[in-house]
This record gives structure tokens, sequence and C-alpha cells, in this order.
């Protein structure tokens, strides 16, 4: 008899997804999906609206990461406006809108790693779920917690000098920043009592990255073989193969480490990506056009940008990459629980690269905006927590979107998620009668560990439960699952 | 001889010269009635109702009844303010406004309006009506979403000649302010910068120059809309 499962909806990510698994009569697990199954529509709807919107309304789609969608809007209006890409802006707008994305980062990393991901390293895949959560880790850890709060108000507090607000601020806009960073607020950030100063962040950034080396020291077995599998990895990447969040030339390279996308101008994106849709999600599956849908698909995200990248500009992340690297004597890991061991190398350089910034006299410029010759097409690409971002707008002669088409960090890893899960759902489900709870969070820590914003991949907003559903052959339910 | 007279705002003694119209003598007396079609310089017409005070038990708008001595008027009593909050609402659920990617937002008359009603929510169904955006002209974009059509820029925003450059279109529900295709292709800088500014709400909104200014120096950021009337 054919059964089918279903998990709905997922718990610690977000957005709305479910997971179904369908089995045959001796229990082999035939066919698994991650299903995403809100929609929203932004790339419509933002259309017949002037252009200069998009940046603030767009960044709408998401309540984590909108300082993602906001830059990268913004950079495709940069090329719309006529101030090109990269260091066509003023330094003082780049410099800021380098460190907004920063904050970004340490926000949303810091986020996930304690809030999200950290009660199954601290409680077990299979702990109790009634304090395998943020709660739980307050209660049991409080000194942990606290960190993981105040590392994301560290965050939160630079967009807010940059944005002008902590979630949907209005700080960039076509062809640079609308404010620049008073001495006040670059003392408080640099200088402020322990621990929302810039050195305390680094220095719990790395005590982070501690915390999960020792966890992989003691668990080496589950962490290098849950989930693993060969993929390509695609990210920006420096001119120079620097890791770069904010900028940069689009890189892939193969399971070996080849290069398969050759550093190209992100401006020709659609020369190279295509997008694939099928009709059980409302997520489409990007994949390289050269290599097909079967070969070419990819990993975004921090996995893929150690992958992609040669070094990390910054001192103590690089001492950190260097050993991460070993671990795969150089070549591309496909670990997908070394996703938050990466992830944690980068909140440490964006604590650095926070710190950097605000030693920089250009903040503080009084020089904010470029334009030059208008263009009728732009497209702005970032590196978001989660993965490489695409925005691509197109305007009328009266400065009216026509054309709007965004690539998110989360729908670049679909393929990439599904694989997970049918992976570990073969894994620990084969031949069993009855789900486990501790079946379904195996199921859902394989998808945790991308970060997913399914709100933003299907730039729809929403809670992110998880429900399994086991249903036979007809279609009969036999039994349900449902995480809150 | 002075042509002061005396009268009182919610029982507040107050003087002012006689013949000026209450929502003006209230200012000079540091009360605040809230406007949205009036402003100064401009004949008022009493339209948008946001002003309206009672005077003797009847609803009378502010800017358009002149004191009179001893004259006794109520204005922020409860059964008023819920008065304006209603008209605040109606505005929100018959046109479109969406704050959250309205570049007028922190500037916006009607929005800081809602700020001092406290409207979590309108107490009336949207009306979702579908209008249009006229982008045409090379200086503004007249967005139909926002206007409340409380007339400022048919007063105001006029060429050298007097001609208006704004005007009423059609009649009832189908009312709509719109712009004239032949002057607002010779609007000056100057004149857009204006409409721009007398706009009430984020109906006209000049071209590419949207959010530059950084959140925290807009106009309400800090202080709710008439706090400079009453402090």
């Amino acid at each position: 008899m054919l059964k089918k499962i279903t998990i709905e909806p997922v718990t610690r990510v977000e957005g709305h997804g479910k997971v179904t698994i369908h089995m045959d009569d001796k229990g082999n697990i035939t066919q698994s999906r991650l299903h995403i199954v809100e929609f929203r529509g932004f790339e419509r709807f933002v259309q017949g609206r002037p252009y200069w919107e998009a940046p603030v309304l767009v960044q709408r789609l998401c309540g984590i990461c909108p300082v993602s969608h906001h830059l990268a809007a913004a950079k495709a209006l940069d090329v719309i406006v006529g101030a090109g890409t990269g260091h066509g802006l003023t330094a003082t707008g780049e410099k800021m809108r380098r460190l907004m994305h920063y904050g970004q980062f340490f926000q949303s990393h810091a986020l996930h790693f304690f809030h999200l991901s950290s009660p199954d390293f601290l409680f077990g895949v299979d702990g109790d779920p009634a304090i395998r959560n943020i709660i739980g880790v307050a209660l049991t850890y409080p000194d942990l917690a606290v960190q993981g709060v105040m590392m994301r108000k560290f965050g939160q507090e630079i967009i807010r000098a940059t944005a002008g607000k902590k979630i949907h601020g209005t700080g960039a806009i076509p062809g640079g920043i609308n404010k620049n960073l008073s001495i006040a607020e670059r003392d408080e950030f640099l200088k402020g009592a322990d621990p929302l100063n810039a050195d305390k962040m680094v220095e719990w950034a790395e005590g982070a990255l501690d915390f999960f080396k020792n966890y992989y020291a003691a668990n080496k077995d589950f962490v290098d073989n849950f989930a693993h599998f060969p993929s390509n990895h695609l990210s920006l990447v420096r001119k120079d193969g620097a890791l770069d969040l904010y900028h940069g030339v689009l890189r892939a390279v193969d399971t070996e480490g080849k290069k398969i996308l050759h550093d190209i101008d992100y401006q020709e994106y659609a020369d190279y990506i295509e997008e694939e849709v099928r009709s059980w999600s409302y997520m489409k599956f990007p994949y390289l056009k050269e290599y097909g849908k079967e070969k070419g698909w990819y990993r975004v995200g921090p996995l893929a940008r150690l992958n992609t990248a040669e070094f990390i500009p910054t001192p103590l992340a690089q001492r950190e990459f260097e050993i991460y690297k070993a671990l795969t004597n150089g070549k591309p890991n496909n670990h997908c629980m070394h996703m938050h061991y990466a992830r944690l190398i980068e909140t440490l350089h964006a604590a650095e690269m926070i710190r950097e910034l605000l030693n920089d006299p250009d903040l503080l410029g009084n020089d904010l905006v470029v334009k030059g010759t208008k263009q009728k097409e732009g497209v702005g690409l970032i590196e978001a927590p989660r993965g490489t971002l695409f925005h691509h707008y197109r305007i009328n002669d009266d400065d009216q979107i026509v054309m709007a088409n965004l690539i998110v960090s989360t729908t670049n890893n679909n393929e990439p998620m599904n694989r997970s899960v049918n992976f570990v759902a073969k894994a620990v489900m084969t031949g069993k009668e009855e789900i486990t709870e501790g079946m379904m969070n195996s199921v859902e820590v394989a998808i945790r560990a991308y970060d997913p914003c399914l709100s933003c991949a299907t730039h729809a907003l929403g809670k992110m439960p998880l429900e399994i559903t086991l249903v036979d052959q007809d279609n009969n339910i036999i039994d349900r699952k449902r995480s809150h | 001889m002075s042509n002061l007279i005396k009268f009182k705002i919610d029982s507040k003694e107050c003087m002012a010269e006689k013949g000026t119209f209450i929502v003006d003598a209230a200012r000079e007396n540091g009360i605040y009635i809230p406007t949205l079609c009036n402003m100064p310089g401009v004949k008022p017409k009493g339209s948008c109702r946001i002003c309206t005070v009672r005077i003797n038990g009847r609803l009378m708008t502010s800017c358009t009844t002149p004191v009179a001595d001893g004259m006794e008027i109520e204005s922020n009593v409860a059964d008023l303010q819920n008065l304006r909050k209603s008209i605040v609402e109606l505005m929100f659920v018959s046109g479109n406004h969406f704050c959250p990617s309205c570049e007028k937002s922190g500037n916006c008359e009607l929005q800081a309006l809602g700020y001092l009603y406290q409207m979590l929510v309108p107490r009336f169904p949207y009306d979702f009506p579908i209008r249009k955006i006229d982008a045409t002209s090379p200086k503004i974009i007249k967005d139909q979403n926002r206007c409340i059509q409380c007339k400022r820029c048919i007063k105001t925003i006029k060429d050298e000649q007097g001609r208006s450059l704004f005007a009423f279109r059609n009649r009832g529900h189908r009312l709509e302010v719109v712009l004239d295709q032949e002057l607002g292709h010779l609007m000056t800088e100057e004149l857009a910068d204006l409409a721009m500014k007398n706009c009430p709400v984020g109906s006209i909104i000049k071209k590419e120059i949207g959010f530059n200014t950084a959140i925290g120096n807009r106009k309400f950021d800090h202080h709710a809309i008439g706090s400079e009337i009453t402090l």
C-alpha cells in the first residue's frame, strides 16, 4: 500500500511550507517534496509604480531580511539612474550601504543560529519538543540566549542608524543613500557600554563559532553525514576572489571546485540562469542554462559562498576559513550541516566588517547621491544572508516600472532543499510504520540548515509551521502530525 | 479702535480680531483644530469637514465660520473627536493609501491625523477602488490612489497667466483631480516643488527625488500634527 506523509507546517523557518513524502508498500521512499504554499505576487503589483518606490515597496515581502531586498532593488536602480554598479556610488553612499548590509547579516545570522537552530544542537534533534525551542534555550542556557538577543539588537541598531528604521527603512535610494552616520552614532557603536559595542560583538561571534566547533567535535558523524550530497555552488565574489557580500561578479563552481560560471557581470544573469516552474510549488526552480535542469541546479548561501570565495578579507574570519577549508582539503564543502559552521564564520566576518567600517571617516561624509544618464533597465544582485538575491527592473519613458523579476535566495536553494528532504526522509523513515516527532524534526533540521525564508521565496507573508500527513495510495489519510 | 472680541473654545477664554475664522482664531490662542482642505492664503470652502466644531448645538466648519463676540465653541470633545476620526477613516477606505511604500509617509497630513486619532484600523469596509497614475508630466506624478480631492492643488498651483494646472473632472463617485496635460508638460521646477508641498497626502509627488529625506528628519517624525500650535 502506497503511503504519503505530509509535514505541514514546517517550523522554525520563515514562511509557510509543507513536506510530502510518498512510501511504497515495502516502506521505501518513492518521492519527497518541499511545497511552498504561499503566494503574493510582488513582481506584478510593483508594475506601474514609480521606480524609486521599489526599494521601499519590495522590501515589504520580508520582515527578517528586508535590508537585502532594499539594497538589491536600490542597486538595480543605481543602474537605471546612471550611477552604475559597485564603486559608481560615492564613498559615503557605498560604505553606508555596506554597513547597513553587514548589520543585517549580523542580526539575521544571529537570529538563525541562536533562535532557530541552537535548540536542535542543545537539546538534540529528537529532544523533547516542549523545551526544544528558544524559550527552552532561554531557561536552560540563559547566557547564550542573552547573547543571541543582544547580537540581534546590535545588528538592528546598525540598520536603524543607516536605514532610518530597524525594519523597513528607507536609507538606500537610487544612486546612493539619504543619510550619513553621525559622530555620536559611530561612537556609540564603537565605544558603547558592554555588550553593545563592536569589540564585544566580534568576541561573541568568535564564541558562537567555538560553541559550534565544540558541538561538531562531539557529534562529528552527525554533522558530516546528515544530508551530505554533492552540488554546484553559486555566489557573488569580489573580482579578486574574496568573499564580498555586497557586490562582485557572479561565480559558480561544481562539486569538485571547477568554475562553471566564470565571474560574469550580473547585468547579464538572464543569459546564464533560467527558472523552471513546477505545478506543485509556488517557488520556482532556477538552474544554470548551460548545464540544464538536471545538472545545472546549485546551492546558494553560506556554504556556497565559502565554496566560491578564495579568501575572506578580514583576519579573524580568514583564520577560521582556513581551518574550515582544511576539513575538505580545500575542495567544495557539500555537508549540509556545515552550513551552520559557514554561517558562523560569516557572522564573525560581518562583525569584523562592521568594526572596520565604523572606523572609516567616509561614513561621515556629505556626498550622498550620484546620478548619470538614465537607463531603461537595471539588475541588482546582493548576497543576502540566505544566498544570492536577484532584482531586475525595466521602466518606461514615464519612470514607471513595467517589468520586475526577483530570484530570491531561498528560491535558488529550492532544488537542494528538496534533495535534502529526500535524503533525510530515506535515511530516517524507510521501512517505518509510525512517524515519530523526532523523524519529523529530522526533516525540518535539513530544511532549517538552509535558513529558508519561504515568505521571501514566494514573495509572501505568513507564519511558518509544518505538518506531515500519511496517506495510502488512494489518498486516504492514515496519519497526520502537525507541529506548531 | 481695537476690533478684538472675546469668545470661548472648550471653556477657555480666547480673543481674536473680529471676522477671523474660528480655525485661525483658535490657532492664535494656542488651540489646534485639524484641517486638511484648508490652507493659509486660500479662500476656505469647508469641503473636508475635518475642522467641524459645535456652536450652540450646531455643527459648523471652523474654517468657514468667523468668530463672534461671546461665541462658545466646542472642539476638543469626545464626540467631535470621534467624528473627525471617522472622516479620516473614510478617507483611508475610499482610496488606496498604502503608507508603507508611500514617499509622503512621515510628511503626510492624513497619516498624521490617523496617528493623532489613534486609528488602528478603519471601522468601515475598504472600497479598494481601481484608480490610475498619471506619470506623463516630466516633473510630477499624479497618483489618484491617494487623492482626497481637497482642491488645494487646484487653488494654489497656477502658471504665470493665472491658469490652474489642476482641475476637477467627472462628477459624483467618478470625480477626480487631474493635471492639465498641456500645462503639465510645461510645469516649472518651482511649481512642481510647490504642488508636492501643498498636497496634504502623497497624490502629487515630484519625480526622481523619492525618499531623499531620511527617517527622523520628516515633518511628523518627532511631533504630532498640531503640536506646534498647542506647545
